[in-house]
Order: structure tokens, then sequence, then C-alpha cells
């Protein structure tokens, strides 16, 4: 079982890393802001959700399971907060007046 | 080589590539970012030493507010930025790159010459933690060994309010700080600073009250506090209070307050000045610590909140 449980364990880490892989990707490649954005959350929201999801079965108790979810429902709702913001930020500079 | 290895080197690596990106960034904006990275970078590396108070004052102060700090300065000075004549000169620079090329290579040489093993105070502290009722031994100096340093750190903390302050100009003297004109009722960052403080005052309090026994304390706690007070104020759902308040004035002046008041009565109880009677060291070393988170979330939220720059009548 416990065999089982590091195999998902790892499946979804490395899933999540290569979320993040992807994002940085699009970050550094993407021609305008707004797409740049649209690679970064993706990461963020994803990447970090498998990772966390691949984590839970070695969080030891329910309390430090629930804290690592709980981190990341904290950065899933910072980054549409934060991304909203950056792109309102830019669309502004796009189209003056 | 060991996995750990591997890590710590690729975190020395990028907090001294943090460093350099913040030293040579072109705007103040970007040098600001890469502080604020930079803190968060270093307070992995304080985790990786098991320094995890260490970790989150650097976190909480370090990177974040002073982060914010920064950031509103470089935002204040983007209008001259970029005006010639206005950078320090080659010579400016170049005793600049001198003094801290010599302090680095002064504090290099006095870690790397430090006898084996280094000298500790650590046995002693841990040697006299339950005296105090605490099990954390960082808390333990800071509340119990060493109360007068944080004493006098918070009289510091007000002192610098203070200072802050008194950049208003005179018809504003009372009033409120600058922070956010505008009150408005919706869009992503209000909705962002009703759902998040909640979670995060009961954050703050748990770091504050877990502080006892493990990491965290009433300084950390007391910034995240701040932060979002800073966070409801910016995003404009409450207005800054005006700093004529009473009460905001006497909740400023509450920790140093109640900790000379317990650091007097000591004297009569314990026979010295902030000496806490055992019996009732944990309770004492609470009554402090309460009002002290109070002042700490006041006194970071005000300073990043800045000198009054309207009267206390308006809005």
């Amino acid at each position: 079982m416990s065999a089982v449980l590091d195999l998902f364990t790892i499946v979804a880490v490395t899933a999540g890393a290569i979320f993040f892989l992807a994002g940085v990707v699009g970050l550094l490649r993407f021609p305008d802001t707004l797409s740049r954005l649209h690679a970064l959350t993706k990461a963020d929201n994803v990447g970090l959700g498998l990772i966390v999801i691949g984590l839970l079965p070695q969080a030891g108790s329910l309390y430090a399971a629930f804290k690592l979810l709980l981190v990341w429902l904290l950065v899933l709702l910072a980054g549409a907060t934060v991304g909203q913001m950056v792109a309102r930020v830019a669309r502004r500079a796009e189209s003056p007046g | 080589m060991s996995l750990t290895y591997v890590l710590e080197v690729v975190l020395a690596v990028l907090v001294l590539g943090a460093a350099v990106w913040t030293i040579v960034a072109r705007s103040a904006f970007s040098s600001a970012v890469g502080f604020v990275s930079y803190g968060l970078l270093l307070s992995l590396v304080w985790v990786q030493l098991a320094a995890v108070d260490v970790a989150l004052t650097e976190a909480a102060i370090g990177s974040g507010l002073t982060g914010v700090l920064l950031l509103s300065a470089a935002a204040t000075l983007r209008a001259t930025e970029g005006t010639s004549g206005t950078g320090p000169g080659l010579a400016m620079r170049v005793a600049a790159a001198i003094c801290c090329g010599f302090v680095t290579v002064a504090v290099a040489a006095v870690v790397l010459t430090l006898p084996e093993p280094s000298p500790t105070l650590a046995p002693e502290v841990v040697a006299a933690l339950p005296a105090t009722g605490v099990g954390n031994p960082v808390t333990g100096v800071l509340m119990a060994f060493r109360a007068l340093d944080t004493l006098l750190e918070k009289v510091v903390l007000v002192l610098a309010l203070i200072g802050v302050w008194s950049f208003a100009p005179d018809r504003y003297w009372g009033g409120h700080p600058g922070l956010s004109h505008r009150l408005s009722a919706d869009g992503v960052l209000p909705f962002f600073a009703r759902t998040l403080p909640p979670l995060g005052v009961l954050l703050g309090i748990h770091l504050m009250w877990t502080g006892a026994d493990a990491p965290g304390g009433a300084f950390q706690g007391g910034t995240v506090l701040a932060a979002m007070w800073l966070l409801v104020m910016m995003a404009g759902v409450r207005d800054a209070p005006a700093i004529r308040e009473r009460w905001l004035r006497l909740a400023l002046v509450s920790g140093p307050v109640v900790f000379l008041a317990v650091g007097l009565v000591g004297m009569l109880a314990a026979g010295a000045f902030l000496a806490y009677p055992v019996a009732i060291a944990k309770p004492l070393i609470l009554l402090i610590e309460v009002p002290m988170l109070l002042t700490i979330a006041l006194a970071l939220g005000l300073l990043v909140a800045g000198p009054p720059e309207r009267t206390a009548q308006s809005l």
C-alpha cells in the first residue's frame, strides 16, 4: 500500500514540477504580458495543486494535510488577485486613455 | 554528495544571484522586487539551518514589511528617477563598493575563524528554560533572559513611528496617513481584502500564541496582523485612522508600558528589574506579549502608511 502511495506521490509531484517548468518557459517565451500571466497563473494553480495532492499521502497527520491544502487555497486566492491586478495595469499601459 | 548538499548549493547560488540582481537592477522598483525575492530565499536558508524563528522573521519583516516600505519608496521616487545627474557619481559608487566589500570580507573572516566548537550560551539557556514556563528557547531569550533588549526594541519601534509622523506638514498634523483616498466597494482587491484578513488575523494570533513552545512569536504574529491591516487600508475597505485618535496612541504605547510596569513590579516581587517570580513567569510573559502584539501590529502598519497627508476632518 505504501509503495502505491509513494508512486502516487512521485507521479503527482513530477506532474506538478512539469507544470511549473512549462509556466517558466511560457513566462520567458510568450510575446505579451497577458499571455505571460496566463502561463504563470496556470503553473501556480495547477502545478502547486498537483504537488500538494502528491504530498498529501506523506503528510503523516490529518492536521498537516489540512495545512498543505490551506497553503494551496491561499496561493490560489493570492495568485488570482495578483494576476487580475497585473493584467489591469498591463491593459491600461497598452491602451492609454 | 547528498541531496541536501545539492539543495544547499542551489539555495546559496540563488541567494547570491538575487543579491547581485538587487544591486545591479536599473530601476528602484526592480531592485525592491529583487530584494523581496532575496529575503524569501534567505528565509529558506534559515529553515535549512534549522533556525525557523529567524526564517519566519526574515520572511515577515526582512522580506515582507521592508519590501513594502521599499516598494512604496520606489513608487514615490519614480518621478525623479532616470533624470540625469541625480544618481551617485563614479567615485561615490567605488567608495560604496569598497566599504560594502570590506564589511563582507570582515564578516566572512570572523565567521570562518570562529573557534570550534563556537562559543555559545545555548546549554545555559536550555538548562534555565523550565523556570520561564515557555518551551521555545528563542522566546525564552527574547521574553525572559534578554527581556531588556525586547523592551527597548518596542520603544525604538514607537520612536521610529514618531519620526515618520514628524514629516507631516503642520496643517495635516493629527490627520490621516495618505493611503487610499477613494473607498471602493467592489473590485478584485477589496474582495481580497475582505476574504483574507479573517484567516490572517487568526494566523497572526496563532503565531504569537504558538511562539511559547514552537517557532513563532509576537513580532512575527504582529507583522502578519500589520499586513492584514495594510491590505484593508490599501484596498480602501477601511480608511487609515487619524493619528490624533486617543485609542490609537494608547494602543501604540500599551506594549512598552505594560512591559515596563511588569519590569518594575519584578523589582519588588523578584528583586530585579524585569525579573519574573518563577511561579507566574509564564502568565506574566503572556501578559506582556498580548499588548506587545498590538503595539507591533499598529506601529508596523502605521510605519508603512506613512506621515499624515489629510486633515482629520476630510473623508
